[in-house]
């Protein structure tokens, strides 16, 4: 612990950024990334054939769908890791809960720009195929996870519950995959697209996926370190209160 | 003590309180009745019963998914409720043999709803059960319930003791049982021959099932014991 944060003075706040130099190095990577994308995706790549200017969703949806699903392959590969016992650590539930939020959040953007994309090529926003059923359900098994994650208990209890939980999501993925491919056997080509894009289209599909994944790597190390001030305001806070007291009832 | 003794001991006692309560008759059983009442309601019948007639496999899985959560909760909020689980933990008992004699009785209670519904939609529904299919309908019974037996009793264990977990086990419970809702309707329609469907098409889906309930049931038994520890 600081043993700034026990001195009596109330002005004094313990500063520490979570961001070092390679994450603002990778954070800058990200802005440029992201403008290199915007401008390949809207401007330099031409129009679909077929889709017209709503291959462009495509830049967007594809990368997020990626980083959704490395998320949570992440979060599986920790989970793991924290319930082995030789490598037990709290970092391996902080990195499984920032991965799983990360890709939350991008399975929802996934979700959005997919039924977008959907409405202007297929006409419908939502098709009852095994893909995109399987990422719906993956994106309400992941919000019942980050419930999980919230119900409280000490630290460890959190990350062995979760971390079970997580191995579980494991083993229901592909069955729901494969219940709901048997279950719908006749569907159209999920990706219309497939092996009819462009050099320039590949191009900048292959941006966006990079950018994605620096992107992913910077919000889950930036809040890993978050949840580990979390963890240890609750771990600590008491004990740091506490101390305070005694200190002002000392002076 | 064996785990076998376990189990037996854990569901004896947990069908026990479930006697002795009345929960099941007297409210777990009436619900399950009114949903299916409820889905004739929801679903338009005045161009006669063929409509609920076809659907009628899906509805009945769709109640039984209903109940469970009921029957979940119930299961685990007279173990919360005085400290019972945390009991049976410092008492040594091993959470394997927990898991499988709360699984067991549940499953005995699901056996019992399950045989309601298929009773309800007879009654209600038309539904006629036909003498060539009964055996993929017994089996699908069978393989159906040990799987939501199991994975019911892990997420119960998981969400038991937790502040508000009758919204959280929802929540939880409908992802991970949604390949038994699809492979328990195919193959309860299969077995009932609903759209013309014939009882041979129903065992890859039994296939389906069981696996899941083996699944469930190997990873249920070895993660028990870390999701009650508190």
């Amino acid at each position: 612990m600081d043993p700034t944060a026990s001195t009596p003075s109330t002005t004094a706040t313990v500063r520490r950024p979570t961001s070092t130099r390679f994450t603002r190095g990778l954070g800058v990577a990200v802005i440029v990334g992201a403008a290199w994308v915007a401008l390949f995706g809207l401007v330099l790549s031409p129009n679909d054939a077929l889709q017209k200017t709503g291959v462009r969703i495509l830049y967007i949806h594809v990368p997020s769908a990626w980083l959704a699903y490395l998320a949570f392959i992440v979060t599986g590969i920790s989970s793991a890791g924290y319930l082995w016992k030789r490598t037990r650590s709290l970092v391996w539930d902080r990195v499984a809960g920032a991965s799983a939020e990360v890709g939350v959040l991008f399975m929802g953007i996934t979700l959005v720009t997919g039924s977008l994309w959907g409405s202007i090529t297929w006409g419908t926003y939502w098709t009852w195929d095994s893909r995109l059923t399987t990422t719906a359900f993956l994106f309400v098994t992941y919000i019942g996870y980050l419930a999980v994650r919230g119900l409280g208990g000490t630290l460890h209890q959190r990350a062995r519950r979760s971390a079970i939980l997580a191995l579980f999501a494991v083993l229901e993925v592909p069955l729901v995959h494969f219940s709901v491919k048997w279950w719908r056997p006749l569907h159209q080509n999920e990706s219309v697209a497939e092996g009819e894009l462009e050099d320039m289209m590949l191009f900048t599909l292959f941006s966006g996926i990079v950018t994605f994944t620096l992107l992913y790597v910077w919000l889950v190390i930036h809040r890993q370190r978050t949840l580990a001030l979390d963890d240890s305001v609750a771990e600590h806070g008491l004990d740091a209160a506490l101390a305070e007291r005694r200190q002002e009832a000392l002076q | 003590m064996s785990l076998w003794t376990i189990t037996r001991l854990v569901a004896a006692k947990d069908l026990r309180v479930e006697a002795r309560s009345r929960v099941m008759t007297n409210q777990v059983l009436p619900f399950a009745g009114l949903v299916m009442v409820t889905f004739a309601f929801a679903l338009d019948t005045s161009a006669g019963d063929s409509l609920l007639n076809q659907v009628a496999p899906g509805l009945v899985w769709l109640a039984t998914l209903f109940s469970l959560l009921v029957v979940v909760q119930r299961s685990f909020a007279v173990e919360s409720a005085d400290g019972a689980l945390d009991a049976l933990r410092v008492a040594g008992v091993h959470p394997g043999g927990v898991f499988l004699g709360k699984s067991l009785a549940l499953a005995v209670q699901l056996a019992v709803l399950e045989a309601l519904l298929l009773f309800a939609a007879v009654v209600l529904y038309q539904t006629e059960v036909r003498a060539s299919g009964i055996v993929v309908l017994l089996v699908t019974y069978v393989a159906a319930t040990c799987g939501l037996a199991f994975v019911g009793t892990i997420y119960g264990g998981l969400a038991a003791g937790a502040r508000g977990r009758e919204t959280l086990l929802p929540l939880l419970l409908l992802p991970v049982v949604a390949p038994v809702l699809i492979g328990a309707t195919r193959a309860t329609e299969a077995a009932l021959g609903t759209n013309d469907a014939t009882p041979g098409e129903g065992w890859p889906w039994i296939g389906l099932l069981l696996l899941f309930a083996a699944l469930f049931g190997a990873g249920g038994t070895l993660a028990f014991g870390s999701l009650i520890d508190e």
